[in-house]
C-alpha cells in the first residue's frame, strides 16, 4: 500500500466532463423564446445536483423552491406561492454556507423581480404567452433575415449563382458580407449542441468568390416615382437596390468620389478588397440607380429641395463624424481620429509611418483595423491603448488575435489621462492613468485608478477610435428630429410629422454592423413602397435543394485560413484565404437544415417573399 | 419519375412526391396521425418514420420527398420498434378511457394503437389537465390531445381564424388559445374545422342529445324537429348505410322512432329564406346599394361570426334575412303553433345540423308579443342524431322512408342544394330571375355558381336577367372569404351578390358532419344534394306551395311588417 497516490480520472468522470461541456454548447444554442420559468427550473435543479447536502438551506431550500416553481407551472400556485418562494430565496442568499446555494437562489431571486410577469401570467391564465420563437436559428439571427439554409443547401449543391440570388433577396453585399460580416446567425447555430456552429460567413464568401458575375433579377414595371437617396454607404445602397427593383427611379447623392460608405473608406483593403466590393456595387447599379457624386447634403443641396424635387427623401449619412476624446492636446498635430485617418487610406492619400511610433485609444473593431492599417504603413512600433482588459473589448476575438498576430502591443488598464504636445504643437505622447479591475455592474467590469503614478507612452502619432456620431447639424435645421447624435426615426423608418422623409442605418441607430445597415433599408424600402401607394414585394424565383438525409455525424468546423504574417503585414491585400471547394462543401453538409428538420417545419421555416 | 424501392417494390411516381405518397401508389399504407395532405405535414407524432437504407436515422415519410434510387422499408424490424414505442408514448400522454369518448371506433390513435398490438403501456401515465367552459359549443378535452397541431393549422391555414396556437416550451408545449385568452373571447366562428380534423377525440361539440331526451320525455312539451339539407348527404356513413340508402325519410323515420312529435325539412324554410333574402337583394340591387360593396349572405352563422369579429364593418352588407334554421323555429312558435293549438312555450324547437356554428346562432335571445326565448331551442349536429339513433337501438336497416307532417311540407330542390357550397346563390338567382322577369329560367341556368371545395380562392360569375346584369361571387373556407373582402376593399373586384359559406364546400363539409380522418368527403355529398334537387319535382323556391300558404295566411308578402319582425334579425344585436 503505498502512502499516496497519483490520480487517474475514471471513465465515468471523463464521460461527466464531456457531459459539462454538451452543456456548455446547449447553452450556447438555446433558442429565445423560451417559458423563463421553465428554463429557471431546469436550472435550479441542476444547481440542486450540484449541492454537496452539507447544508440545510442549500439541501432543503433549492428543493421547495423546485416544488413551488413547479407548482406555477402546473397551474397549481398562487400569488402567496411566490411571496413563499421570495422569503425562501432571500433566506438561501442570506444563510447557505457555500456559492452553491447561495448563488443559486440568487438566480431565482433575480428572475422573481426579471420574470414577475411571466411568473403572474402562469398563475393567473395557466401558462405563458412564450414562444419558441427562433424556428430557424441562424435565420433569426441575422439581422436581413437571410435564408441561410437555403443557400448553405445550394452551395453544397454547387449552384453558387443560385445562392449568390437568395442571398440577394434579403442583401445586395452577398460579397462583402462574405468578407466582413459579422455573423450574429452563427451564436446560436444548433449545430452546437453536435460539434460546432457551421462557418456560415465563409460559406457566403465561397458562393461569392466561385458564381462569377450574377445580374441582378428585371425590374418591377416603372412607376414613374422618384427617390431621393442621401448617402451611398451600406444601407442607402441596399434600400436603392431594392426601391429600384420595385419600379422607383433612385438617385443616390453621394458626397465623396465613390460610393460605398464605411465599407470604402472605413474598412481597410486587406479585410474587404475594394474590387470585390464593387462587384456588390455593380450589380446595384445595374439596376438603374442614377448617383451623384461630390454633393454634400446641407451645403449643395437641402433635405428642403429634395423634398420639393422627389416623391420620397431617404436619409442613410451614416455616422462618419468622430467622437473626441475630451482631454487636453486633443486638437495637436499628429492626433488624428479613426474615421479620418482610415478614410485617407480608403482615399489613397500618401501615408508613410516608416520608424514611427503609433498608439490608438480605443478597443473597438475600428481601432483594430486602424492599428493593423498603420502596421502596413510601415511603423515601427504600434500600441493599443485600452482603460479595461482584453476580454472587455468590443471587437471581433478574431480581429484582435490577427492585430496581435501582426505584432500590435496591447496596453490594457491604462485610461487617457492628456496628451503631452511639444512647444510647435506637435504630439509628443500620451499619458494613461494605471486601471485596475473592480465590482462587476451590469455584467460589465468596471475599472478604478490604482492610484500609481501616470504613465507616458511616447508616440509620433496618436489615432483615436472611441465612436462614431452623425454630423446632424443640417437636419436639426430642417426639422429632422436629432438626438444625442442620431436621427430619431420611428421604427417604421419615417417620421411622423415629416412625411415622405425617411431615415436608416448608422445614422438612426448609431454606428452598427453592416449587415444591420442593410436590415434597415429593407424595412425603410418596403415602407417608402407603401407611402408611394405601392405593395411591391421582394422575392426569389430559385427552389432551395430538399434535404438530404445524410447521418449527422461529428465533423470539425472548417475554419478559413489567412495569409502568412510576414508577408500580409507589407501589402494591403486580403488577409484571409476563402475555403476550397472541397473544404465549402464538406461545411454546407454540416448544416441541420432547420429550415426542415424541427419546428421550423411547422412555423417560420421560410419567409420566400417580403 | 422517380424510381425508388419500397419494401422491395419497385415504385416509379413523380418527382416531388412524398415518401408516404410514394408509397401509397404501391399499395403500401403507412400509418400516421399528425399527418394531414398540404395542410399538415410537420412529422410531429413520428408514426409514419421509415428507414432508408443506409442511414442511420429513421425519416418522416409525410414530409420528406423521395430521391432517385432509395431503398426503402416501411415496416423493417427498427420501424416497427420504433413506432410502437412512439405510440407508447403518445399513449402515456392520452387519457384513454374509450368506451366515455365521443370518438371509441372511429379514433385513429385507437385504431393505429391496437393495430400495433399494444396491450399495455410501460411509461407512467399523465395527463395534462385544462379548464374548459363546458357550455360552450366547441368542447376541447386537454387529456385526450396528441398535440398534433391539426386544428392548429385547419385553423390558420384553412379558416385564416386562427384560434389556436402552441403555447408554452418544452415539456409544457400544448395546443391553447392565441393570445392565452378564453375560447369565448378568441372570435371562434365555430366552424368546427378542427373537430372534423382532430384525430382523436380531444375535440368535439357540445353534446345537447341528453337535453333533447329530457324534452321528449317531458309530457307536457310538443317536440318539433328541423333537418338541414346537408344533413341528408352524410348521416348514413356512421350508420353503414350506402348513399343510396341513407335517405331523408329514413331520417323522418327514425326521428318518428325516437319520438319527435313533428318532424320538418328544413328546405321548406330555406325557400322561405330565398323569398326574403332574394327579395331584399332585388331591392337593395335596384337601390343602387350594391354599387360599393355586395350585399353578402347570411344563412351561414359561422360566416356570420367571423364577419362580426373581424370586419364588422361589413355587418350592414349582410342580409338581415335570418338563416332556415332561426326562421323556421319562428315559423313553428308562432303560425305552426296557432295551427296546432299549441302555446309557444309548450313546444320546444330541435334542429339537426351539420354545423356547429348553429349551436351558437341559436343562442340568440328573442322577445317577442308572439314568444320569448330562442327560435330554436336546441341544435344536434349529424353525429349527435347518429348517437341518439344508436341510443334508441334502432337498426338502420329497418328503417322506411317516411314523409314530413303537413303545413310545412314542400321543399323544392333550390332548397335541397343550400347544403352545398354555391347553392344558396343557385337557388336564390333562380327566384331572383322570377322577381325580375316574372317568368321562371331553365332549372339548370345558372349552374355556373356551384363551386367546390377545390375551388381556389372564390367562383365569380355575370348574371344576366333580362335588361339588368348581376355580378356574384361563391367563396367557401373562412380563409378564402377572407382573401375576396380584402379584394373588394382593395377595389380589385366588384360583385353585387356573395355566397360566403364558412367550411370548406358549404355544410356538407360541415363541422358536425361524420367525420373520416384524412379523407374530405364534401365534393361527393354535395353531389348527393344536386342529384336529389334535378329529381326534385318543385325546383323553385316561390312555387313552393306550403310556402305560399304561409304568407297568405300569416306573413302576407316576403319583407312585409311581421316578417320584418319574425324572419329578419339585426346582427349587431348579439355578442358573439
Amino acid at each position: 500500500m503505498s502512502r499516496l497516490e497519483m490520480s487517474v480520472p475514471n471513465n465515468a468522470q471523463v464521460v461527466l466532463e464531456r457531459l459539462y461541456r454538451d452543456l456548455e454548447h446547449r447553452i450556447e444554442s438555446s433558442t429565445s423564446g423560451l417559458c423563463p420559468i421553465d428554463m429557471s427550473k431546469a436550472f435550479l435543479e441542476l444547481c440542486h445536483a450540484q449541492s454537496c447536502g452539507k447544508c440545510v438551506p442549500c439541501r432543503v431550500g433549492l428543493g421547495q423552491l423546485k416544488y413551488m416553481i413547479r407548482d406555477i407551472l402546473d397551474g397549481k400556485g398562487s400569488l402567496d406561492t411566490l411571496a413563499l418562494m421570495e422569503k425562501t430565496a432571500l433566506n438561501i442568499i442570506e444563510t447557505a454556507d457555500c456559492a452553491i446555494g447561495y448563488e443559486a437562489a440568487n438566480i431565482i431571486h433575480r428572475g422573481l423581480i426579471a420574470f414577475r410577469q411571466d411568473y403572474e401570467e402562469h398563475i393567473k391564465q395557466g401558462g405563458c404567452t412564450c414562444q419558441y420563437e427562433q424556428a430557424v436559428p441562424c435565420v433569426s439571427l441575422c439581422p436581413a433575415g437571410v435564408d441561410i439554409p437555403g443557400y448553405i443547401a445550394l452551395v453544397h449543391e454547387g449552384r453558387y449563382q443560385d445562392a449568390i440570388r437568395l442571398i440577394r433577396k434579403d442583401n445586395p453585399f452577398p460579397t462583402t458580407c462574405g468578407f466582413i460580416c459579422e455573423h450574429p446567425c452563427e451564436a446560436r447555430c444548433r449545430r452546437n449542441m453536435v460539434d460546432a456552429s457551421v462557418n456560415i460567413r465563409g460559406l457566403k464568401r465561397m458562393a461569392a468568390d466561385l458564381a462569377g458575375e450574377v445580374l441582378p433579377p428585371p425590374c418591377s414595371e416603372s412607376t414613374g416615382k422618384r427617390i431621393a437617396i442621401v448617402g451611398g454607404g451600406p444601407s442607402g445602397l441596399s434600400a436603392a437596390y431594392y426601391l429600384q427593383l420595385m419600379g422607383h427611379q433612385v438617385v443616390v447623392y453621394e458626397m465623396l468620389p465613390k460610393l460605398g460608405g464605411m465599407l470604402r473608406y472605413g474598412i481597410p483593403n486587406y479585410r474587404l478588397p475594394k474590387n470585390r466590393l464593387d462587384d456588390d456595387i455593380n450589380v446595384i447599379l445595374a439596376t438603374g440607380v442614377k448617383v451623384q457624386y461630390g454633393v454634400r447634403i446641407g451645403k449643395d443641396v437641402t433635405i428642403q429641395s429634395l423634398r420639393e424635387e422627389y416623391d420620397a427623401v431617404l436619409i442613410t449619412i451614416g455616422a462618419s463624424s468622430d467622437k473626441k476624446l475630451g482631454i487636453s492636446g486633443e486638437e495637436a498635430e499628429g492626433v488624428v481620429s479613426a474615421v479620418k485617418f482610415l478614410r485617407d487610406v480608403g482615399e489613397d492619400v500618401e501615408l508613410d509611418f516608416t520608424g514611427q511610433e503609433v498608439a490608438v485609444i480605443g478597443g473597438g473593431n475600428v481601432s483594430m483595423d486602424a492599428v493593423r492599417t498603420a502596421i502596413r504603413l510601415g511603423a515601427k512600433k504600434v500600441s493599443i491603448v485600452y482603460r479595461r482588459r482584453v476580454t472587455d473589448m468590443t471587437a471581433l476575438k478574431d480581429e484582435i488575435e490577427g492585430a496581435i498576430a501582426e505584432g500590435v502591443e496591447v496596453q490594457t488598464l491604462k485610461a487617457p489621462k492628456k496628451i503631452e504636445v511639444d512647444e510647435k504643437g506637435h504630439l509628443k505622447g500620451i499619458w494613461v492613468t494605471p486601471q485596475m479591475v473592480s465590482k462587476v455592474e451590469n455584467l460589465r467590469t468596471t475599472v478604478r485608478p490604482t492610484g500609481d503614478e501616470d504613465v507616458f507612452i511616447p508616440c509620433n502619432t496618436l489615432i483615436v477610435a472611441i465612436g462614431q456620431d452623425i454630423e446632424s447639424e443640417h437636419f436639426a435645421e430642417a426639422g429632422v428630429p436629432v438626438k444625442s447624435g442620431r436621427i430619431q426615426a420611428e421604427k417604421y423608418g419615417g417620421f411622423d410629422y415629416i412625411p415622405g422623409v425617411f431615415a436608416g442605418g448608422d445614422c438612426a441607430t448609431g454606428p452598427a454592423s453592416v449587415v444591420k445597415a442593410i436590415a434597415a433599408a429593407k424595412v425603410v424600402a418596403a415602407n417608402i413602397d407603401e407611402y408611394l401607394g405601392y405593395n411591391h414585394s421582394i422575392s426569389c424565383d430559385v427552389k432551395v435543394p430538399e434535404n438530404d438525409f445524410s447521418n449527422r455525424t461529428r465533423l470539425g468546423r472548417v475554419s478559413m485560413t489567412e495569409r502568412e504574417v510576414g508577408t500580409r503585414i507589407h501589402d494591403f491585400d486580403g488577409v484571409e484565404n476563402g475555403m476550397t471547394e472541397e473544404e465549402g462543401k464538406q461545411e454546407a453538409s454540416r448544416c441541420l437544415r432547420c429550415d426542415h428538420f424541427g419546428y421550423g417545419v411547422f412555423k417560420g421555416g421560410r419567409e420566400s417573399l417580403w | 419519375m422517380v424510381n425508388l424501392e419500397i419494401d422491395n417494390i419497385k415504385v416509379s411516381v413523380p418527382e416531388e412526391s412524398t415518401i408516404i405518397e410514394a408509397a401509397e401508389s404501391a399499395g403500401i399504407l403507412i400509418p400516421s396521425l399528425c399527418y394531414l395532405k398540404e395542410i399538415n405535414e410537420i412529422g410531429a407524432c413520428r408514426v409514419c418514420v421509415v428507414e432508408i437504407e443506409g442511414k442511420d436515422k429513421l425519416v418522416t415519410s409525410c414530409n420528406n420527398k423521395v430521391a432517385n434510387g432509395m431503398v426503402i422499408y416501411t415496416n423493417s424490424p427498427k420501424v416497427r420498434k420504433h413506432r410502437k414505442t412512439i405510440v407508447e408514448m403518445i399513449l402515456s400522454q392520452h387519457d384513454s378511457n374509450c368506451v366515455t369518448c365521443v370518438r371509441c371506433g372511429n379514433c385513429s390513435l385507437q385504431k393505429l394503437a391496437n393495430e400495433l398490438n399494444i396491450i399495455n403501456v410501460p411509461y407512467e401515465q399523465e395527463f395534462e389537465r385544462r379548464p374548459w367552459n363546458k357550455k360552450f359549443p366547441l368542447i376541447r378535452d386537454s387529456s385526450k390531445c396528441i398535440k398534433c397541431m391539426r386544428c392548429i393549422q385547419v385553423c390558420d391555414k384553412v379558416q385564416s381564424v386562427k384560434v389556436w396556437d402552441v403555447v408554452g416550451t418544452g415539456s409544457r408545449v400544448s395546443v391553447g388559445i392565441s393570445g392565452n385568452c378564453k375560447i369565448e373571447q378568441a372570435d371562434c366562428a365555430l366552424c368546427g374545422q378542427c373537430v372534423t380534423h382532430c384525430p382523436v377525440g380531444a375535440l368535439r361539440e357540445r353534446d345537447d342529445t341528453e337535453k333533447v331526451w329530457n324534452a321528449i320525455d317531458a309530457k307536457d312539451k310538443v317536440v318539433v324537429v328541423q333537418v338541414a339539407p346537408a344533413v341528408r348527404a352524410a348521416w348514413g356513413e356512421e350508420l353503414g348505410l350506402s348513399r343510396e340508402e341513407a335517405t331523408m325519410g329514413k331520417i323522418v323515420d327514425a326521428l318518428r322512432r325516437i319520438g319527435f312529435n313533428y318532424v320538418f325539412d328544413t328546405v321548406f324554410s330555406a325557400d322561405l329564406t330565398i323569398m326574403e333574402e332574394g327579395t331584399e337583394f332585388v331591392g337593395r340591387f335596384k337601390n343602387n346599394k350594391t354599387k360599393k360593396m355586395p350585399m353578402f349572405t347570411s344563412c351561414c352563422p359561422g360566416w356570420i361570426r367571423f364577419c362580426k369579429a373581424k370586419f364588422p364593418h361589413l355587418v350592414p352588407q349582410l342580409s338581415t334575412a335570418k338563416s332556415p334554421q332561426q326562421m323556421f323555429g319562428a315559423v313553428m312558435k308562432t303560425y305552426f303553433a296557432n295551427k296546432i293549438g299549441v302555446k309557444p312555450e309548450n313546444i320546444c324547437t330541435v334542429s339537426i345540423m351539420p354545423c356547429i356554428a348553429k349551436k351558437g346562432e341559436s343562442n340568440m335571445e328573442l322577445y317577442f308579443e308572439e314568444y320569448a326565448g330562442h327560435d330554436v331551442d336546441l341544435v344536434l349536429t349529424t353525429r349527435e342524431l347518429n348517437r341518439m339513433i344508436k341510443t334508441a337501438h334502432i337498426d338502420p336497416n329497418t328503417l322506411k322512408d317516411a314523409e314530413c307532417d303537413e303545413l310545412m311540407k314542400d321543399g323544392s330542390g333550390a332548397g335541397v342544394i343550400f347544403g352545398a357550397t354555391g347553392g344558396v346563390m343557385e337557388a336564390a338567382l333562380r327566384s331572383v330571375y322570377f322577381l325580375i322577369t316574372k317568368k321562371n329560367p331553365e332549372p339548370d341556368a345558372f349552374r355556373i355558381v356551384r363551386s367546390s371545395r377545390e375551388t381556389k380562392g372564390w367562383l365569380s360569375a355575370e348574371i344576366d336577367i333580362g335588361v339588368i346584369t348581376v355580378k356574384a361571387a361563391v367563396v367557401n373556407g373562412l380563409g378564402n372569404a377572407r382573401k375576396l373582402i380584402e379584394a373588394l376593399e382593395k377595389g380589385e373586384v366588384h360583385y353585387d351578390f356573395v355566397e360566403v359559406m364558412a367550411c370548406p364546400g358549404g355544410c356538407v363539409g360541415g363541422g358536425g358532419q361524420p367525420i373520416h380522418d384524412g379523407e374530405e368527403l364534401a365534393a361527393l355529398r354535395g353531389k348527393t344534394l344536386y342529384c336529389l334537387d334535378s329529381n326534385a319535382p318543385i325546383r323553385f323556391s316561390h312555387e313552393n306551395q306550403d310556402v305560399g300558404r304561409l304568407y297568405k295566411e300569416y306573413f302576407e308578402a316576403p319583407l312585409s311588417k311581421k316578417s320584418h319582425l319574425l324572419l329578419h334579425t339585426n346582427h349587431n344585436n348579439w355578442d358573439m
